[in-house]
């Protein structure tokens, strides 16, 4: 139990009204409708994200949790609605320009490289690499500079892994990892973009209990030390109570409530909704 | 144990050895295998083994090496870097000899060109073979892996189609388009052709400059003077038995192999860069690379044009060498992207050296080997003559007559050369899907990423020699 699970148990009795006390919004979602086909995945949802928050979002099976974060990054076009990152409208925009501005998202079944390294993996990350240019890459003149820049970038990369405690494996491929070697590793590849808000698709899911702890632990202390915001969506529910000040609870395509931890648990709506007796 | 200390020793001096050097060592050593074998070939043959014998079968089977490999690393790039499925190799190559013709072929030729200079077609047809590679990825690169194959393959087609029409034959550009500035016209008429299935002579070629070196009217040897180059040289090889024209070939094979070296170079540095480990990503997950930054349709763009400008570039120097081309030439045939395709599989797709060693075995093992296999059995075996029909020649296997058989395998070694490839293919796909480098680790920087600091991890643990012992 974490202290902030202990205080304040006057909880809103209507979760749905925003906190007063929060402050600037890092991610804005406004009205956001997606569909597939005749199927409404995403019917009118709309939250905000405060900076530097650790913000839960949650919902049954279906409820358009994925397809919002696939919307907001720019996998998937919006069909309504806008998503406003940083104060600028990021709506529609591609997918690689919005990881370019900060905004970046791990999947919910890990997608690391597999026929590449750790190394690799974790070197691929960092923006405006000057090698990424095939002038720089090839030209004799230039590539002197391009070799600066990646003994800059493995140090980083280094420091990294050691965070993560991944670095005995920097030479493996990725594809040869286990389960929870990849979560690291597809945390730590987020990172190394030097992010401002991370969102992170069910990232605990098939994860030990030990390893949950550390990846807990690695999100609170880059929040303290980088001033981090995560946006999290995860089926536990406990562990969103415990670690989440803000809590986003998201049926049928839209929002159904939110607020703080102890406000969501003792909505009726919800109860009725996704929790059940689960509670 | 010293002669285990002696042995450790060895192996720690070839950890050490530059991976480059390494595999330069590979190289050669494969190309000396095979050099040993089509010696013996050419002991056995019909030739029996004349010097000059030799020196033209070996130069022969490089001829095909570096043609091959010139082609498998341009495809390295597109399907073993990045993962693009192009099947329509022969077409960029087509692109390229046809461009290169319509710049250099005189404009009194017939069909008629523009006349101008060796190099200008050269980078001409790299252009052309970008350009069109840039306008089939547009509308394919945004779809999935497999539009790019069937967008490919349908181009290559119709590039090859459209040369072989008799409305392209010859024609005048611009011919209804009188646009004058001042009195001048800035259209002006220009005759142009492709000789659709007459094919095209293609005077002005790479191997001009070569014969330059040793004629003094490289077009025509037989109606100038040796130079004092050549004098010597083939003088030289004239005395040992070898033919004029084998050592004129052999100098252009040496060409060939300096552009394999570059193609090698151009892509090592590729692929050991910021850059190249894009490709790769995108090979892996285009969505990953795209969730990480990386904006994969300017990456596949580039790529795409990098790899069609060189394939235009291989096939000037493959096709336009024998001062003609036309449309039937097995060069555009969609069977050329087939066994460049077989070529990397053999290899391993992803690694430059391994796309060399895939292009040397393929070109002589299975292209040449099968020639010269029947050649052998035909001299060796004195089969008398090919029976006419496939019953004709399994027939007698009643009588136990097998004779028949070898005969009519031997004459129809090139619809074997199918069957062959065939088993290779399965037998690779079942046994080795990485081909014989594919698996090896070939990390995309252009520093050694696990070299933290200068410090090697493993260099704690590396001893220094042991006792002194002997």
């Amino acid at each position: 139990m974490s202290d902030a699970d202990q205080t304040g148990q006057t909880a809103e009795t209507t979760a749905t009204e925003t906190d007063t006390d929060r402050g600037p919004s890092e991610l804005v979602v406004d009205d956001l409708v997606k569909t597939f086909g005749g199927v409404q995945a995403v019917d009118g949802a709309s939250f905000e994200v405060e900076e530097g928050s650790l913000t839960g979002l949650i919902g049954p099976n279906g409820a358009g949790k994925s397809t919002t974060f696939n919307c907001i990054t720019g996998v998937h076009d919006p069909d309504g609605g806008s998503v406003t990152f940083r104060g600028e409208d990021i709506t529609g925009l591609r997918t690689a320009t919005i990881a370019n501005r900060g905004l970046v998202r791990t999947f919910q079944i890990a997608r690391e490289l597999e026929e590449m390294t750790v190394l690799e993996n974790l070197m691929l990350s960092p923006r405006n690499q000057v090698g990424e240019k095939l002038s720089h890459a090839v030209l004799p003149g230039l590539r002197s500079g391009v070799r600066d820049q990646e003994r800059e970038l493995r140090e980083e990369v280094w420091d990294t892994l050691e965070l993560f405690e991944i670095d005995h494996l920097a030479g493996e491929y990725a594809g040869n990892l286990s389960g929870g070697q990849r979560k690291l590793l597809e945390l730590a590849r987020a990172l190394m973009i030097e992010p401002d808000l991370l969102l992170l698709d069910e990232p605990f899911a098939g994860v030990n209990p030990t390893l949950e702890e550390k990846l807990l632990d690695r999100i609170h202390g880059l929040r303290e030390s980088q001033n981090l915001t995560f946006l999290l969506v995860e089926h536990d529910m406990d562990l969103i109570m415990e670690n989440c000040e803000h809590v986003i609870v998201m049926h049928q395509g839209s929002v159904l409530a939110e607020g703080r931890p102890e406000a969501i648990r003792n909505n009726d709506r919800v109860i009725d909704a996704y929790l059940g007796d689960e509670l | 144990m010293s002669a285990a200390d002696a042995l450790a020793d060895r192996f720690e001096r070839f950890e050490e050895t530059p991976r480059w050097l390494l595999d330069v060592g590979l190289i050669a050593a494969t190309m000396g295998g095979i050099y040993l074998l089509f010696t013996i070939f050419t002991f056995v043959g019909p030739s029996q083994g004349t010097f000059g014998a030799v020196v033209s079968n070996l130069q022969t089977i490089t001829f095909w090496t570096a043609l091959y490999a010139m082609m498998v690393l341009a495809l390295n790039l597109h399907w073993g870097y990045t993962g693009l499925f192009n099947i329509g190799v022969a077409g960029f190559m087509a692109v390229g000899v046809y461009t290169f013709a319509a710049l250099t072929v005189p404009a009194t030729g017939s069909p008629p060109g523009l006349g101008l200079p060796l190099w200008v077609g050269i980078i001409g047809g790299m252009l052309a073979a970008a350009l069109v590679g840039a306008v089939t990825a547009l509308p394919a690169l945004r779809l999935r892996a497999d539009y790019l194959a069937i967008v490919t393959v349908a181009l290559s087609e119709i590039i090859r189609l459209t040369l072989l029409s008799t409305k392209f034959e010859s024609f005048t550009l611009f011919a209804n388009l009188d646009v004058r500035v001042g009195g001048f016209e800035i259209l002006p008429d220009i005759a142009l052709g492709t000789g659709a299935g007459r094919g095209m002579n293609i005077p002005v070629n790479p191997s001009i400059p070569v014969k330059g070196i040793f004629y003094t009217n490289p077009s025509n040897p037989a109606a100038g003077q040796r130079t004092a180059i050549g004098e010597a040289v083939l003088g030289a090889f004239g005395a040992a038995g070898v033919r004029e024209t084998v050592v004129v070939s052999l100098a252009y094979t040496l060409l060939l192999i300096l552009v394999v070296a570059l193609f090698y170079w151009l892509l090592v540095r590729v692929g050991n860069s910021p850059f190249g480990r894009v490709l790769k990503a995108i090979r892996e997950d285009e969505l990953v690379a795209n969730s990480l930054g990386k904006d994969t349709r300017m990456f596949k763009m580039k790529v795409f044009m990098l790899g069609c400008a060189l394939m235009g570039l291989g096939g000037i120097l493959w096709e336009t060498q024998r001062g003609f081309t036309d449309p039937t030439s097995t060069t555009f045939r969609p069977i050329q992207t087939f066994y460049i395709f077989v070529a990397l599989i053999i290899g391993g797709a992803g690694s430059n050296t391994g796309s060399v060693l895939g292009g040397a075995l393929f070109a002589s093992l299975l292209f040449q080997g099968p020639v010269f296999v029947s050649r052998t059995i035909s001299h060796l075996l004195n089969l008398g003559d090919t029976p006419g029909s496939f019953v004709a020649a399994v027939g007698p296997f009643v009588d136990l007559e097998v004779t028949p058989f070898l005969a009519y395998a031997a004459g129809n070694i090139e619809e074997l050369r199918f069957v062959l490839l065939g088993v290779v293919l399965i037998y690779l796909m079942q046994n080795r899907p990485d081909g014989l480098l594919g698996h090896r680790k070939e990390v995309a920087a252009s520093v050694d990423l696990i070299d933290r600091d200068g410090n090697r991890p493993r260099d704690a643990a590396a001893t220094d020699g042991g006792e002194a012992d002997e």
